[in-house]
């Protein structure tokens, strides 16, 4: 990762309540390069807020704060994704920034075509026309390995599986070609034997294409095996960040726990420990 | 497309187990009826002899089958019998007053669609802002005023204090001979035959009492389509089509409004099928020569014949309206072909 992508620095997101703020993301920082940077908790610690922050899909009454929150494109040029506008961020979305969603069950449109879906996207950025729309949207299912693109151009979203969907939730994301992809929990929908092979053409296509991915999961197996660093989060802070293939020798007693509550192949425990949870893990760092 | 064709064949199956039962219904109603259609006919001081006469020509002395197959015949071949009050036809009546109704329903629901559905989307994508509370106040009041209080007051501000409209009725007596109706609906025969003068009047006539009934369906489908809105609007495929890069009114047209023309095209078809047999009052105050009036005269004389025709007349109503919503589903909803 030599060339940054994207910088965060103390990224804050926060709702207001009855009773006080509350602090949904707090501090994060980190910064992206043309990597794999996994970013791993459980429900509420704020790992997708995070994501969509990043967006600026935050929705009111919701707060974004950052003392930094830059992306850079190629030519070393500088966007401030803080003092961005809606209509800003709306250039951004697909064309530089771009996101999977968890289930495509719910995040296709289930009365349009799927192929419209993606030409869409394609039609929004580039301004092409639809015949060159069509063609760049068949491309693009051909890339996610869908045999027969042009039936599956006139699918609906209930027609196809889980795993397709996916693919073509990967498609539309990424067929105006951005340079940073967040995958919200991408195969936690889908069934074990199709998770692998979707995160195999998510990753192919990533790295052909020199992106910089950021996914988002609970799943610290995935994480460690799939991504080259790992940001594990926990009541919205970021408590410790570690390359992947070290994720073993973490220190902070949150990652050592869930690591040690993970089952084990070849390894019968009679009892998995449980999470023995500190309260000063929560407290400001 | 087979599951199509099966879809119209079961369309059409019951329909035709609806209709069976419209009569059922509307015939035993004529029976358990406290009047006497003999005596409607014949009248109170009539003799023994004129009496048993007609009672059997009405054909009241066969069994109750034969008198429901002939009931059946009648009906379906449009032979409603006389109409007592009028003196004419059933048939001859309807053909008069339905299309008065088809018009001035038209008219609200042309109105109700056309401010409610755009009224409905703004409420929902401006949530929780003075444009929302404005709509849904807007929508309240349209909903909780009687449409005949609405009508009343209207005839005082809009036709007898500012002039701004023509009064009760669909036309002025002066203008009745300046063109020939053809389909009924005054304002299309105007503008068909070109007489622009009697356009403007009969337009005039019916702006206050279409506008009305507008207020009242806009109400509803405001109030329907702000909801099923909201509901679009948190979808997730709504975050997609927005990190898509799609802007909020895109998102909205092409995604979220596609995805609840279902739902509204039913509200619609409810509002209009309400607009046909419930405009009763407001008929009544604008003196309009339509339906919901001839019914109401219908049972305030007592007369069989055109009560149990405009209430089979009402049942068709719903049931071909409900068959065209069902055939619009398969057409906007693919999860449904």
């Amino acid at each position: 990762m030599s060339e940054v992508l994207l910088n965060v620095r103390n990224l804050r997101v926060t709702y207001p309540g009855d009773d006080g703020d509350f602090r949904a993301v707090r501090n994060v920082s980190f910064s992206l390069g043309r990597e794999r940077l996994g970013i791993v908790g459980e429900s509420g610690s704020g790992k997708s807020t995070t994501g969509r922050a990043i967006m600026g899909l935050v929705q009111r009454p919701g707060r974004i704060e950052a003392d930094e929150l830059t992306l850079f494109d190629k030519q070393g040029g500088k966007t401030d994704l803080r003092a961005m506008s809606e209509r800003g961020f709306r250039a951004l979305r697909g064309q530089r920034l771009a996101m999977v969603l968890q289930d495509p069950k719910y995040s296709l449109d289930p009365v349009m075509r799927v192929g419209d879906q993606i030409a869409e996207t394609h039609r929004a950025h580039l301004r092409s026309s639809k015949a060159e729309a069509y063609k760049a949207s068949l491309d693009m299912l051909n890339a996610v390995h869908i045999r027969d693109p042009e039936r599956v151009y006139g699918m609906y979203p209930h027609q196809v599986s889980g795993g397709m969907g996916q693919r073509i939730m990967i498609a539309m994301m990424l067929i105006a070609g951005p340079d940073i992809l967040i995958a919200d929990e991408p195969t936690s929908a889908l069934d074990v034997t199709v998770q692998t092979q979707v995160l195999a053409i998510m990753d192919d296509l990533v790295q052909r294409r020199g992106m910089g991915l950021i996914l988002i999961s609970h799943n610290l197996h995935l994480v460690s095996s799939f991504c080259d660093r790992v940001l594990v989060m926990y009541a919205g802070q970021v408590v410790e960040t570690c390359e992947a293939g070290k994720l073993h020798e973490a220190t902070h007693p949150y990652t050592r726990g869930l690591l040690a509550a993970l089952p084990q192949l070849g390894n019968r425990r009679h009892e998995l420990p449980q999470l023995q949870r500190d309260p000063a893990w929560a407290a400001d760092l | 497309m087979p599951s199509w064709i099966a879809g119209v064949a079961k369309g059409a199956a019951s329909i035709v187990v609806t209709l069976l039962g419209l009569l059922a219904i509307t015939f035993f109603m004529g029976r358990m009826l406290p009047i006497d259609p003999v005596i409607s006919i014949v009248g109170e001081q009539a003799d023994k002899a004129t009496y048993d006469m007609v009672y059997h020509r009405l054909g009241l002395d066969k069994t109750l089958l034969t008198q429901f197959l002939l009931y059946m015949r009648d009906m379906l071949s449009g032979e409603f019998g006389e109409a007592l009050f009028t003196g004419n036809k059933v048939s001859v009546d309807l053909a008069r007053v339905f299309p008065a109704t088809i018009e001035l329903a038209s008219f609200a629901i042309a109105i109700g669609i056309g401010v409610g559905v755009p009224l409905g989307i703004l409420a929902a994508v401006y949530r929780g802002t003075a444009l929302d509370h404005i709509a849904r106040f807007v929508g309240l009041l349209g909903y909780s005023s009687p449409t005949f209080w609405l009508g009343l007051m209207g005839l005082i501000v809009f036709y007898a204090a500012l002039g701004l409209v023509a009064g009760p009725g669909r036309i002025d007596v002066a203008y009745i001979d300046m063109f020939e109706p053809q389909t009924g609906l005054l304002l299309l025969d105007a503008a068909m035959q070109g007489e622009w003068e009697v356009f403007g009047n009969v337009f005039r006539h019916i702006v206050l009492p279409g506008s009305i009934l507008g207020y009242a369906s806009m109400a509803y489908i405001s109030r329907m389509t702000r909801s099923f809105m909201l509901e679009q609007l948190g979808q997730e495929y709504i975050i997609a089509a927005r990190v898509k890069g799609m802007s909020r009114w895109r998102v909205v047209r092409r995604h979220a409004l596609r995805n609840i023309l279902v739902q509204l095209v039913t509200v619609i078809a409810l509002a209009y099928a309400f607009l046909l047999e419930g405009a009763v009052l407001t008929e009544t105050v604008f003196a309009w020569p339509g339906f919901g009036r001839y019914l109401t005269s219908g049972l305030l004389a007592g007369d069989m014949n055109a009560v149990l025709a405009c209430v089979l007349i009402i049942g068709l109503i719903f049931v071909g309206l409900n068959l065209l919503a069902d055939l619009l589903y398969r057409l906007l909803d693919p999860r449904t072909r």
